[in-house]
């Protein structure tokens, strides 16, 4: 934490930090009560528009659009990881004519908005691929794209006197980067992999546009037929906020892990973050 | 290639949307992220707090949920703009979360002698953040702030799933219109993402080369 900041509190410190503390804590206070308010007074908060979440058949309605959830980003998290590796070898090859395409690729797909991919799938072929289709094939393009720069740059964290040491042992190309380089870019690559899987897990609720059942469009149907806009949002958004930031905590424990039990280099989750699309 | 051609300027007004999105989107969330930092590295800890909730919740809420948070539930509390302005609360919103983290994580950069010193000159915390500590975190958090906002262009997209036609809008209405030129549409506006995308780089390696402190 940033204590240089400020000093070691004194007593007259003390007292202003608080009073700051109060005042902050009463204007917090205020406008969290006035948001309240306003929603009790509309009626948000009455039994009648809670009582959906007493009956077990909208839990099921919500398991089931978390499966759908689940279903559309763990296949696009296989199949982007295959693509993944793929663009990266490209990117990562001697020979220009495979790196200028591939770069290429990459960098469009970086470039281009995920919903776009997703609406150009759709439209091409609405027929055989569907919304699920649609979903997983915009997801893959886009995140193989972002996990190939995140392999390559795992790829390139490996210290220098590694794949040196290989190759002046005679170890050929393929073989430096098997049995050398990728088994140690894998351990630094793990943070940002499960911190990429965050990104994708709510990038599918894009699905939602092109109505794909799934978790966002559920909440919208218990609402539309509940009419408690409130009460579903607040309880999506906290099975969207637990999931997310459970994996969050994976990765920041993996990387503090990493960076204890050896003087290895970690890809941080924030390097990922930053370019995280939704 | 003619419909696309045909419907250039269908296409420019898309994308003169997504650039407004884009421009308020911005500048929100700078400077709600720059409040927000600097409530997360304050002496007062509810505002820590607070900063901590919004950065947490909201980084992990798909930005699709705070788009329907934002259309559907703001005017539950009274609350009514146009889809546009609502488009431009939903990602500035989204982002301010990111632009805080980098911030933060800028602060952190800041050596500890530059806020030693400026303690030392007996500025208080405001001054001490404001006109030592902030300028020299936001010059190194460039780069990111780079992929933050390129982020947040792409991001405008999802305004068209909530009544706004702006670029990715106007392909899905071009690409139902005409089924034949999908692909000629969907490669024209790429094409114009691409360059919108190249052009916030080039402006922030511009400021990176200009403003960058070296350490």
């Amino acid at each position: 934490m940033s204590s240089v900041l400020y000093d070691l509190p004194g007593p007259a410190a003390r007292r202003r930090a608080q009073i700051g503390s109060a005042v902050g804590a009463v204007v917090v206070a205020g406008l969290l009560a006035l948001v309240l308010w306003r929603l009790i007074d509309r009626g948000h908060f009455s039994e009648q528009r809670w009582e959906p979440f007493a009956d077990p058949d909208t839990w099921n309605a919500i398991g089931e659009g978390l499966v759908n959830t689940i279903k559309a980003a763990a296949l696009a998290i296989v199949l982007s990881l295959v693509t993944g590796v793929l663009l990266a070898a490209g990117r990562l090859s001697d020979r220009s004519y495979v790196r200028v395409p591939v770069v290429t690729v990459v960098e469009f797909f970086r470039a281009v908005p995920l919903l776009m991919l997703i609406f150009f799938f759709f439209l091409a072929s609405p027929s055989t691929l569907g919304s699920y289709g649609a979903l997983v094939a915009g997801l893959t393009l886009y995140n193989g794209a972002v996990l190939a720069e995140i392999f390559r740059a795992g790829i390139l964290s490996v210290p220098r006197g590694q794949s040196e040491a290989a190759y002046s042992l005679g170890l050929r190309k393929t073989q430096v980067m098997g049995q050398i380089l990728v088994p140690q870019a894998v351990r630094a690559m793990l943070p940002a992999l499960i911190s990429q899987c965050v990104v994708v897990l709510k990038d599918t609720s894009l699905g939602f546009i092109v109505v794909y059942p799934e978790l966002v469009r559920t909440g919208r149907q218990i609402y539309d037929s509940y009419f408690n806009i409130i009460p579903a949002v607040i309880v999506v958004t906290a099975i969207y906020v637990s999931m997310n930031m459970s994996l969050s905590w994976l990765a920041g424990w993996l990387e503090r892990r990493t960076r204890q039990r050896s003087d290895q280099p970690v890809l941080s989750a924030a390097d990922v973050d930053q370019g995280a699309a939704v | 290639m003619e419909i696309l051609l045909d419907n250039i300027g269908k296409i420019l007004e898309g994308f003169q949307v997504t650039l407004i999105l884009f421009a308020g989107g911005t500048v929100l969330a700078l400077v709600v992220g720059t409040v927000l930092a600097s409530m997360r590295v304050s002496p007062v800890p509810p505002l820590r707090l607070v900063g901590a909730t919004y950065v947490n919740v909201v980084r992990n809420t798909p930005l699709v949920l705070i788009f329907i948070i934002v259309v559907f539930a703001l005017p539950e509390l009274g609350i009514q703009f146009s889809f546009r302005l609502f488009a431009i609360l939903a990602v500035g919103a989204y982002t301010a979360a990111f632009v805080t983290e980098a911030l933060r994580s800028g602060v952190n950069t800041v050596q500890a002698g530059q806020a030693e010193a400026a303690r030392a000159l007996g500025m208080t915390f405001g001054q001490t953040l404001s006109h030592v500590i902030m300028p020299q975190a936001a010059r190194s958090v460039i780069p990111p702030m780079g992929s933050i906002l390129i982020a947040l262009l792409k991001n405008t997209s999802v305004a068209a799933g909530f009544g706004v036609i702006e670029a990715t809008g106007t392909l899905r209405e071009l690409g139902r219109d005409f089924p034949q030129a999908l692909y000629w549409l969907f490669f024209g506006i790429a094409l114009g993402y691409v360059v919108l995308v190249l052009l916030v780089s080039a402006v922030f390696r511009q400021l990176e080369r200009r403003l960058v402190v070296v350490r």
